[in-house]
């Protein structure tokens, strides 16, 4: 048996092309039931990958079935597959999960794609073995390693900095001004970090209204944000309005009641909505949009540099995962080999037990069992060895003829 | 046997407070190599003042040198309560260097040695324990409100690596300061309490003097917090504080 993937991702592909062959995780899963055993497709935003283990034909059927999904764009979809096997397609299987093929470094969401994979594909012995290394060696890269622990989005840096200010976000107040795709990421990355929407106030107040609703919280006038800053712990601004709308009076004037609680302000808006000279209060930190880009460049070269560390443990789960499967070809011979001594050592012991009690026998049969076991062990373990450095299937004929297992096999 | 537990202690702080200086670079193996160190040299300390207390007849850190060496063991047992968490490593940045070289000055005054002891009862003991608990509590709330305005200057200024480097949050920074001054306050009033009761009518120095304002200034920091003056008024006040303290801990003990 034989793994083969073929896939497109954004390595290869645009986004055009890629959309032609993306699919939803029902979708997905419908086309592995129908490619049959050992089959998973693993479609996300960045690619859309289907891993085969035959006998053989497994190429033609993945490519064909791809560039059918593409429809009138086949041939382009044709020129950039990429087509891997055995070794190579484990190893791109690690990686992926590892978050080391991706945009950008390490990013979280992969794992959770790859394990919905694995769940809904169709998968035997091979494919869950290498699916479940997959996912523990993502789970490996991402706590050995500090390739995830920085934010890789401007939201994200938001939420990071946050916690570098309050360490726990459980219990802190957010006020968003603005009812923008931008605030609504962030006050969401706010939330899963423990914190919660004060409220939000907007120009249009129904538009505040509705992303209120859709986060549980209640839509303010911007007439009203004065008394809410003696409140929250933090500001994310992203309107579309001309001017500023939070000047540095207007934050200073709510300092006296905020009794020295630091107060960290989120610009994302172009033009500015918050007056930098805020920064200057004490107590008040303000990033803009450029300063938090800033720091996601500087996380994501932190990641890269991570991702050497992530590349060593990949490195090392892939031999695992070759050693496992060159072991493959040696175990039905150890296994002939382990039932033949077992059925001698039966006859021998049925031939014995009219001579002996009951208590002699249970002796005799422990005493031949730990000698079998012994003497099974070390050929055993070399034939594992020879396996993973490639010279398994030439051990496991020698012992197949030395044992008879052949002869073993025709006669039974 | 002492001397000999010395230099282990002293290696392994010095070893923490390098590494604590590589932890800057990106938490990691650095970070993991201080914590151990602090660890390894910690226990070590320990056994040494455990030999010397069990040799001594009486309190055998009377001397400025060896007031030194159980003020550096105080130091890194109140860091190891918050020390062994990776947020709070990259304080032993701020306490690892100072605990190694006062370590190695009271060993250069022979404060690590075996001592007779002053012969000197449990009263007195007790005073100068408490006292040097109180002050090394003040060192540590000083190393965080060092590294508070490390990092509240960071932010402010948008620095690009802001999120590199692991420094614990300013909240935190400044709670635990706060809770820490406390706990060292209520300790310098037991030891003032406990050596009050040998004191006697001409006794009242220049050292006790600048005590009491020491304890004054801790004092106005915690009522001026509660009154909501945190943040870095706190932390200034904190590193005034302690600059008393380390004026009047040479006054104290070491010039004795």
């Amino acid at each position: 048996m034989k793994l083969t993937l073929v896939g497109v991702s954004h390595h290869t592909a645009p986004l055009e092309l890629r959309e032609r062959v993306a699919l939803d995780p029902a979708a997905a899963a419908e086309l592995a039931a129908s490619l049959g055993s050992e089959t998973i497709v693993l479609s996300t935003c960045n690619r859309t990958e289907l891993y085969l283990v035959r006998a053989d034909h497994a190429e033609e059927v993945a490519v064909r079935t791809l560039t059918q999904l593409a429809g009138d764009r086949s041939d382009e979809l044709s020129s950039v597959l990429y087509r891997l096997r055995d070794e190579a397609a484990a190893l791109h299987i690690l990686r992926v999960a590892a978050g080391l093929d991706s945009l950008v470094p390490g990013e979280g969401e992969i794992l959770g794609q790859v394990r919905a994979a694995y769940e809904q594909g169709v998968t035997g012995p091979f494919l869950d073995r290498l699916c479940r290394q997959a996912l523990h060696v993502g789970r490996r890269v991402r706590i050995e390693t500090g390739i995830a622990e920085s934010p890789a989005s401007v939201p994200a840096a938001g939420a990071a900095l946050a916690q570098q200010v309050f360490e726990e976000l459980r219990g802190k107040r957010v006020l968003l001004i603005g009812a923008g795709k931008m605030s609504e990421l962030t006050a969401r990355n706010l939330i899963s970090r423990g914190a919660s929407i004060a409220a939000v106030a907007n120009r249009t107040l129904e538009h505040a209204r509705e992303l209120a609703g859709r986060l549980k919280t209640r839509p303010l006038d911007l007439s009203e944000l004065g008394s809410e800053l003696a409140e929250v712990d933090v500001v994310v601004a992203s309107t579309s309005a001309p001017g500023t709308i939070l000047r540095k009076a207007d934050v200073a004037a709510a300092l006296p009641a905020r009794r020295g609680r630091q107060l960290l302000l989120v610009d994302l808006a172009v033009p500015r909505d918050l007056d930098p000279a805020i920064n200057e209060l004490e107590g008040c930190f303000l990033y803009d949009i450029d300063d938090l880009e800033a720091v996601v460049a500087e996380t994501i070269t932190g990641r890269r540099s991570e991702a050497a560390r992530a590349e060593k443990l990949v490195a090392a789960e892939a031999d695992r995962f070759r050693e496992w499967q060159a072991s493959l070809e040696v175990v039905p011979t150890i296994a002939s080999l382990r039932a033949l001594v077992e059925e001698i050592r039966d006859s021998e012991l049925a031939r014995a037990g009219s001579r002996l009690s009951e208590r002699e026998r249970r002796q005799v049969e422990s005493v031949t069992s730990q000698i079998l076991a012994k003497f099974l062990h070390l050929p055993t373990i070399r034939m594992k060895e020879a396996a993973a450095a490639a010279d398994g299937v030439v051990y496991a004929d020698v012992v197949r003829h030395l044992f008879g297992l052949e002869e073993e096999r025709r006669s039974q | 046997m002492a001397e000999l537990l010395v230099v282990p202690a002293l290696l392994a702080y010095g070893e923490a407070a390098i590494a604590y200086a590589g932890e800057l670079r990106g938490p990691g193996l650095a970070g993991r190599l201080a914590t151990w160190g602090v660890r390894l040299g910690w226990l070590a300390q320990t056994a040494l003042l455990g030999t010397q207390a069990a040799s001594a007849d009486g309190f055998p850190w009377g001397t400025w040198a060896g007031s030194l060496n159980l003020f550096v063991w105080l130091v890194v047992s109140a860091y190891l309560i918050w020390g062994c968490k990776p947020r709070y490593r990259l304080l032993g940045l701020a306490v690892m260097p100072v605990a190694a070289i006062l370590l190695a000055l009271a060993w250069a005054g022979g404060g690590t040695g075996l001592a007779e002891g002053d012969g000197s009862g449990l009263v007195l003991a007790a005073h100068v324990g408490l006292m040097l608990a109180g002050f090394a509590g003040l060192t540590l709330a000083a190393g965080m409100a060092a590294l508070y305005l490390w990092q509240e200057r960071r932010l402010k200024r948008h620095e690009r690596g802001v999120l590199r480097v692991r420094v614990p949050p300013l909240d935190a920074l400044d709670r635990l300061a706060a809770r820490t001054v406390l706990a060292a306050l209520v300790m310098l009033a037991l030891g003032i309490g406990v050596g009050a009761s040998t004191f006697e009518r001409g006794d009242f120095d220049a050292a006790m003097g600048v005590t009491f304002v020491i304890l004054g200034v801790y004092a106005s920091l915690l009522v001026l917090r509660y009154g909501g003056r945190r943040g870095r008024r706190a932390a200034l006040l904190n590193l005034v504080g302690f600059a008393l303290v380390a004026i009047v801990l040479p006054l104290t003990h070491f010039a004795q």
